[in-house]
């Protein structure tokens, strides 16, 4: 394979709260491949939302990157770490929007309601290639038609809240896409939308990756999605890479108990009608309440004497496959 | 079994007004024309997108909102039916209690400034369960049914997990043993570990308290699970109504295959066939001519703009509004 477009190693996010620290992302590796899709897939304080903010340095107080790296293969094949830049630097700015291309999962939220969708696209475009109004305006339309909205020089002057939820979604991927970006994150972008209209939005950034060999993060909860839409999976739990690996091996050969526990429960349209799910037993604890040793411990069917006390580390299963459990150590 | 629910004919149109005078310039047809039946101890699902007038259906049968017109025929412990349609907010007063709701979101259903013993005792005292040791007993038994342990009794909302403030909003609603419980998404919040449970703990009480429920819910997944039976909605209307290996094994409406074949199958060895249908889902301000569907339909003919096609019964206990329906073959998804 080729080199990685992005490389995360042992990155650490932390929080500190007066209460005491949060680790949101604790020691997370992954890689990033042109035209390929890494799915990141976690409960509620997983951390999969957080690494995607490390990775564009807008880790909110009193959060910081504490340790590790982000290593971006810029356009210019050079190679710079993102965690020493400024976060509001000229460089972080041009990358930001620039080089990675960003769908948050709210997309009225995200959207200004006092500009023209034709407007913000165009401020887009501007910010990182100074065109001219007219030209950007031209591409903005452009844009629009790319993400299959019909009639794209009617609706550049429409304003957001006169657009359907789906819509707004593809004017947030245009949007993302306004200045050629080679890495695109996706942080839970169909979540909001119903499934019809998820189909469409999982199908156009599939069509918009081909076109453009993006390295696509796609960062979701749904197991579903993960399925349909993932090369590679990174399962997280409470800030722990619990296992990764090709989306076959994770699916039909999981390593780690928590990724067998967390297929089973799903709810699936091919399961029996009324079927009873299997369930994981207890909650996922408050991040200040985070149990010693293996985070997943207090609910794992499999625990031993030492998951209770030493937090394991990544062991190498085969093909690609690596998960973070002491089931494993040789 | 006894019929629960008997609903005719719903319709709910809300005016849209416009003007200096708020003349009214046309309606929103919500719901329009939905009619199911619901037996004691059964889970009908209301299914559909965002807009398909599913909650509407549901706050008209608990008598949130009063309906345009149309019945709802409620059988009431003493085995007398009562429509519900037309009754006032003094004559609804003594039915409520055997009707009750599971709410979506249990972050702001629950009063913060409640302890779960009074949040859960609320209803038992508001129905004249004055002496307090015997709410309290009462409210130990529904803990327990809801699989709380007791000890929670003095604590508040937010020392509970999103899963356990479920629990306690199913213990409030089964407070006052009702016969029908409609369930407005009362899953999609809660993480995947914690939906299995809540979805079993539904399917535990049903069994052990034969309660009736109406399930609202755009998750087809969670919907196969605990559903008998299965109603789609489209555009304020039921395009398809089914027992639930039916709806998903052999759906006859193409509304329910393209909703069907949208669903994201847990297997990377499965990447569906989707079939994606174009543009959004009809205005309920301003309907297609016809079938509501059309516009989006792949099967479309001529007749679809202008026939509006009946819910029309083709196998027993299958019924579906679209002129087609015994001539085309769909796809389904089968249980493995």
């Amino acid at each position: 394979m080729a080199d990685p477009i992005l490389s995360v190693q042992s990155l650490n996010t932390h929080f500190f709260a007066d209460e005491g620290t949060i680790r949101a992302v604790d020691g997370v590796s992954f890689d990033l491949y042109a035209g390929r899709t890494l799915g990141i897939v976690g409960e509620s304080g997983c951390g999969k939302s957080v690494t995607a903010r490390s990775i564009l340095r807008i880790v909110e107080r009193p959060g910081r990157i504490v340790s590790g790296s982000i290593i971006l293969r810029r356009s210019n094949n050079t190679i710079v770490d993102l965690t020493t830049l400024p976060t509001d630097g000229a460089q972080m700015r041009a990358i930001r929007g620039g080089e990675i291309g960003l769908v948050f999962q709210e997309p009225m939220s995200s959207l200004s309601a006092f500009h023209t969708i034709g407007n913000q696209l165009q401020e887009a475009v501007l910010l990182h290639d100074p065109i001219g109004k007219k030209a950007a305006r031209t591409k903005a339309i452009d844009l629009l038609a790319m993400v299959g909205i019909p009639r794209p020089s009617q609706r550049v002057d429409s304003y957001s809240f006169e657009l359907s939820g789906g819509l707004r979604q593809r004017v947030m991927i245009a949007m993302a896409l306004a200045a050629e970006p080679h890495i695109l994150i996706a942080d839970e972008p169909t979540t909001a939308l119903d499934v019809t209209t998820q189909a469409q939005i999982l199908d156009l950034i599939r069509r918009i990756q081909q076109e453009r060999n993006l390295a696509v993060m796609l960062i979701t909860h749904d197991m579903g999605v993960i399925a349909e839409t993932a090369d590679d999976v990174v399962v997280m739990y409470l800030g722990k890479e619990v296992e990764r690996g090709p989306v076959d091996s994770t699916f039909h050969a999981p390593k780690h108990p928590y990724t067998r526990a967390l297929l089973r429960s799903i709810p699936s349209v091919l399961a029996e009608p009324r079927a009873r799910l299997a369930t994981i037993t207890g909650s996922i604890p408050h991040p200040f309440a985070r149990p010693a040793g293996c985070p997943f411990n207090p609910r794992c069917p499999e625990r031993m004497a030492v998951c209770e006390t030493t937090v394991p580390l990544q062991y190498d299963v085969g093909h690609n496959q690596a998960t973070a459990c002491h089931l494993y150590a040789a | 079994m006894t019929r629960i629910l008997d609903v005719r004919a719903l319709r709910k149109h809300f005016p849209i007004r416009r003007g200096l005078l708020s003349r009214i310039a046309g309606h929103v047809r919500a719901v329009d024309d939905v009619s199911f039946t619901i037996e004691s101890g059964e889970t009908l699902s209301l299914v559909g997108e965002s807009g398909c007038g599913k909650t509407t259906t549901s706050r008209c049968i608990l008598r949130a909102i009063k309906p345009t017109s149309g019945e709802i025929r409620f059988r009431t412990e003493s085995g007398t039916e009562i429509d519900l349609a037309p009754l006032e907010a003094r004559q609804l007063r003594p039915l409520r209690r055997q009707m009750q709701m599971i709410f979506q979101d249990p972050f702001s259903s629950l009063n913060p400034r409640m302890t779960i013993a009074e949040i859960i005792g609320e209803p038992l005292l508001v129905n004249g369960v004055i002496d307090s040791t015997a709410r309290t007993r009462r409210v130990e038994e529904l803990l327990e049914l809801v699989q709380l342990p007791s000890a929670y009794l003095n604590r508040y909302p937010h020392a509970f997990s999103g899963g356990q403030r479920q629990r306690i909003g199913i213990a409030r609603a089964l407070a006052l043993n009702p016969s029908l419980v409609v369930a407005d998404e009362p899953v999609s919040a809660l993480d995947v570990s914690v939906q299995a449970q809540i979805v079993n703990l539904m399917l535990d009480l049903q069994d052990r308290l034969g309660i009736a429920f109406l399930f609202v819910a755009h998750d087809l997944s969670v919907v196969k699970h605990v559903s008998h039976r299965v109603a789609v909605m489209y555009a304020g209307r039921i395009v398809e109504i089914a027992p639930t290996r039916a709806l998903f094994e052999t759906p006859r409406h193409p509304y329910t295959e393209a909703l069907l074949s949208a669903v994201p199958v847990p297997d990377p060895r499965r990447r569906s066939q989707r079939i994606v249908l174009e543009g959004d889902v009809a205005d309920p301000s301003d309907l297609p001519q016809g079938c509501h569907f059309h516009p989006r339909c792949r099967y479309a003919t001529e007749a679809c703009k202008t026939e509006t096609p009946p819910l029309t019964e083709i196998t027993p206990g299958h019924s579906v509004r679209c002129i087609r329906a015994t001539e085309l073959t769909l796809t389904g998804v089968p249980a493995q």
